[in-house]
């Protein structure tokens, strides 16, 4: 490796914490017999997350995104592809109890994230004592630190979670979370639930504690406006497939595939002003996709082409900025 | 020259029973709709929005009970109508949408004779005529291929489509005023902006006021011509909707607007800090005494925490409930 | 916290039931087996027979007080092995799904489909007759309920967030379905369970009655029945007395399940939020 001393190294680049290569999650529907088909979740998915970042997953249903965070944390076996969590891979030969200690997972809804029988301390302290901690002092002080840290007071340990509201369970989820001090968090709509007028102290607080612990987080969200505030970059998915993927500016500034753009437009805008061209219908049946590239259907910009032959693979567009689509580069001149 | 207003309420007040004790749910709540205008009402949970809605309608239910107050529609007063005075009144002149229309829709039931029924319920049409009539509302809700559509049942039919269909429901006979709740929090964002496009159009067309809620005050604003904002119970802000966001006058309102990480803000201002509001939001059971929103309130003085703040009327028809506003 | 009557009443009457049977040496006047003397046959309840003696001369009382130990046994510990075989079967089933459900669901259906006491009848009549029997019996005969309400359970449990938390945790299988389902599960098993008691009771009794449970001389409520069958017009008391045991057990043991399914639930348990 490195010999002795006199090369001045630049600043290394943060390095890779998680990628996942050619996903896809096929999921068997229909009888045991005839009429057996396969419902591709995800299709074939990039992704790379580095270290300290925040990557903004956005779709609607049926994109498969949910389906994607499951892999990752090793709940979904994939049908093909892999996943590297911290360069060990995440599948059948990952241990679940190291798989824990790296990545863990926030939940959308409060009021079913938590069990209604345990107190806060059982609820933080359980997973503390599986992953081996036995000293019950230890326990109790990293109970009260991560309290802290997420903003209730010690004496919230003793409560059951029909005590609080909506934003402090959250903030228990959360606690939870990074108990076990992992490297990457999932964070599946992780203010949808909340009430508006306190979704700013969560995302504040999840913002806060990526810098504080060093954290990366792969958002999922549908709230555009949250995606652009938390994420450093973003990819957004259609029909089990990603379709461009870019940093946060570059795809909430100059977004270049039509549907992106569509996303983008749909999004009233408090000022009346108008943000692009709109899509109509609706997404299709991931059984029985449209032929060719599955947007066609929608886009504003569709040509024979597009129905006739499947979109590319992501091809770049510019630095770190990739599109899945066939007149990406025409459209953007 | 004023029009009167298409539906005028005033002093409105909800009741909650619980357990052995009666809590006001929504009170002094007073606004107009004008004739073919959209007013949208937003807050979060527990402010009464919805309730509020159901009042006006009609259809509040043990434990809620509407205990106050004048509903004015059309100059005529609706809200002690006996039950069969008001089920003529829904659906021909007041008309409802909800936010979740699967369980708004009868599942054993084709989708084109629930719109029929209305034709037959409210304008004595014949089944025949009326489930023509029932394509064509299929059609003017930008259902593709209408006369198949007609005949699916409501689990056959997408999201989108099942919402599309209860608009066309509501608007069949034309009524003069429809409420719709929360209509798109349930769906895709892209089906949202369609939904949203087709009430509007609609509405328009016919001439139907529509009394907008949503959580969402983004969206409000950009779909109504003016706006109510809920909090506990009360209305504590009325502004016309491009004021909201510009000049907010109450706490409430000025918090939200900065509190929420609105799109395309990030990229004029770089990343701020989201200015956040304190506290949680009050349920019924624990309105704080004096101004219902002091506990959380930047501004908040002595005079708020034993005074609850009476209107006080806004430049350009607008009304706002705060000792400190501004 | 919501006391209703029910639970009142019931636990009341299930409390005198149990003390009846635990200071039954105590309580009683005369050994129920032993002392039977035929001058005091078919004796009408007063004077130092409370409730009269039986066709043997045995005193009714005190074999009253002494059957209420075995119901008690019976109850309690057959309904003791059918929870636990059912919440074992039930829970797996509905949390892993899959052909170990397939197989679950199946046995339930086949055991749902031939009536209990039948079942229990036609195990009784292989086994010895018996209280050890008779508790095998009826504990393997009874826990398709339990199992159906445990799998439901489970069914509905395992998709809320804290579930997948602990999965996400790291935690095992086992661990979760003990530590997270278990728990959220207990109020309706335990309704169930003590229903169930009631049920076991009546079993008892019919097949003792019928010379399949407890053999006589011992004093089960449903052997005293079996015996009185001659004498129902001559001397009613023979019958009346265990007929009302039985009738008070098993009414108190029902209302006191529906009292406790009143309080059992989450929001209940911790008074008013």
């Amino acid at each position: 490796m490195g010999s002795c001393g006199a090369i001045i190294m630049a600043e290394p680049a943060p390095e890779t914490i998680l990628k996942v290569e050619d996903l896809a999650v096929h999921f068997p529907v229909g009888g045991y017999f005839r009429g057996r088909r396969s419902l591709p979740a995800v299709d074939g998915v990039d992704l790379e997350l580095k270290k300290g970042e925040c990557l903004g997953v956005v779709g609607e249903s049926g994109c498969g995104k949910s389906t994607l965070a499951l892999s990752i944390l090793g709940l979904q076996a994939p049908t093909r592809g892999r996943i590297l969590l911290d360069g060990h891979e995440v599948g059948a030969g990952m241990d679940r109890m190291a798989r824990a200690r790296i990545a863990q997972l926030v939940f959308q809804d409060p009021y079913s994230s938590l069990n209604p029988r345990q107190t806060v301390r059982a609820t933080l302290a359980t997973p503390l004592r599986l992953h081996g901690m036995t000293d019950d002092g230890e326990i109790d002080a990293r109970i009260a630190a991560m309290l802290a840290q997420v903003g209730l007071r010690p004496e919230h340990a003793a409560r059951y979670p029909h005590e609080f509201s909506g934003g402090q369970r959250q903030r228990i989820g959360i606690a939870r979370a990074l108990i076990l001090r992992p490297k990457v968090v999932l964070l599946d709509e992780p203010v949808s639930a909340l009430d508006v007028s306190i979704r700013a102290q969560i995302i504040n607080l999840l913002l806060e504690l990526k810098d504080a612990f060093r954290l990366s987080y792969i958002m999922i969200s549908h709230d555009l406006g949250v995606v652009e505030h938390m994420s450093d970059r973003v990819a957004v998915m259609y029909l089990g497939r990603v379709v461009e993927t870019g940093p946060w500016e570059t795809i909430f500034t100059r977004p270049r595939h039509p549907y992106t753009r569509a996303l983008i437009a749909a999004i009233p805008d408090p000022f009346g002003r108008t943000r692009g061209v709109k899509v109509t219908g609706e997404v299709p049946n991931p059984l029985d996709p449209p032929t060719g590239c599955s947007f066609h259907p929608r886009c504003p910009e569709a040509r024979a082409i597009c129905r006739e032959r499947p979109a590319p693979g992501l091809e770049a567009l510019g630095a770190d900025h990739l599109v899945r689509c066939r007149r990406a580069a025409e459209l953007a001149a | 020259m004023s029009a009167a207003p298409l539906l005028q309420v005033d002093d409105l007040r909800i009741d909650l029973a619980l357990g052995d004790e009666r809590f006001a749910a929504v009170q002094d709540v007073s606004f107009s709709i004008g004739r073919g205008e959209t007013f949208g009402l937003v807050g979060e949970s527990g402010c009464g929005k919805s309730i509020t809605a159901l009042a006006l309608i009609g259809l509040l239910r043990p434990p809620l009970r509407l205990a106050g107050g004048t509903v004015r529609l059309d100059g005529r007063e609706i809200q002690s109508l006996r039950a069969a005075e008001m089920r003529r009144l829904r659906g021909k002149r007041i008309s409802m949408i909800f936010q979740e229309p699967m369980t708004a829709l009868n599942p054993v039931s084709p989708v084109g004779r629930q719109i029929a029924e209305m034709f037959v319920l409210h304008e004595g049409a014949t089944w025949q005529e009326a489930e023509r009539r029932a394509v064509e509302a299929l059609a003017s809700v930008r259902v593709a291929a209408p006369e198949r559509r007609a005949k699916d049942y409501p689990h056959q039919l997408s999201g989108g489509m099942r919402q599309r269909v209860m608009i066309a429901i509501a608007l069949a006979c034309s009524p003069d005023l429809l409420l719709a709740d929360e209509p798109t929090t349930a769906l895709d964002v892209t089906v949202q902006a369609e939904i949203l496009d087709l009430v509007r159009d609609l509405c328009a067309a016919k001439g139907t006021a529509v009394l907008m809620i949503s959580h969402d005050l983004g969206l409000i604003a950009n779909a109504c011509r003016r706006v109510g904002v809920m909090y506990a119970g009360r209305i504590v802000e009325t502004r016309a909707a491009e004021e909201v966001f510009r000049a907010p006058s109450h706490p409430y309102t000025s918090g939200l607007v900065a509190s929420l990480p609105l799109l395309g803000a990030r990229a004029k201002e770089g990343r701020r800090r989201l200015k956040e509001i304190a506290g949680v939001v009050p349920s019924v059971a624990g309105f704080p005494h004096g101004c219902r929103f002091h506990p959380r309130c930047g501004r908040a003085s002595d005079l708020c925490r034993e005074d609850d703040p009476g209107p006080t009327p806004l430049p350009g028809d607008g009304l706002v409930r705060c000792h400190h506003h501004g | 916290m919501r006391i209703g009557a029910n639970l009142v009443i019931g636990g009341t009457l299930f409390a005198l039931v149990v003390i009846a049977g635990v200071l039954a040496p105590w309580l009683a006047h005369t050994d129920p087996v032993m002392d039977a003397n035929l001058m005091n046959a078919e004796e009408p309840p007063g004077g130092a027979f409370w409730f009269g003696t039986d066709a043997q001369g045995r005193d009714i009382y005190s074999r009253v007080l002494y059957g209420a130990r075995i119901s008690l046994t019976v109850g309690i510990v057959s309904q003791l092995i059918n929870t636990v075989i059912g919440v074992c079967l039930g829970l797996s089933a509905g949390y892993w799904g899959g052909w170990w459900d397939d197989f679950v669901s199946g046995l339930t259906n086949l055991v749902l489909a031939i009536p209990s006491l039948i079942f229990a009848l036609a195990l009784m009549a292989i086994l010895t007759p018996g209280l050890t029997s008779l508790l095998i019996a009826l504990g393997l005969t009874n826990w398709s309920f339990t199992c159906r309400l445990a799998r439901a359970s489970a069914l509905s449990l395992k998709s809320q967030g804290y579930v997948q938390a602990a999965k996400v945790l790291g935690y095992g299988d086992v661990r979760i379905m003990v530590t997270q389902l278990l728990p959220n599960m207990l109020g309706p098993i335990i309704v169930i369970g003590t229903l169930g008691m009631g049920g076991a009771v009546l079993a008892e009794a019919a097949l003792s009655f019928l010379g399949l449970g407890i053999r006589p001389p011992f004093p089960s409520w449903g052997s005293m029945l079996s015996d009185a069958r001659d004498q129902i017009t001559t001397a009613p008391w023979i019958s009346i007395f265990p007929g009302l045991a039985i009738f008070i057990t098993v009414l108190g043991l029902n209302l006191l399940g529906d009292g406790l399914r009143d309080i059992l639930d989450p929001q209940g348990r911790a008074g008013k939020a």
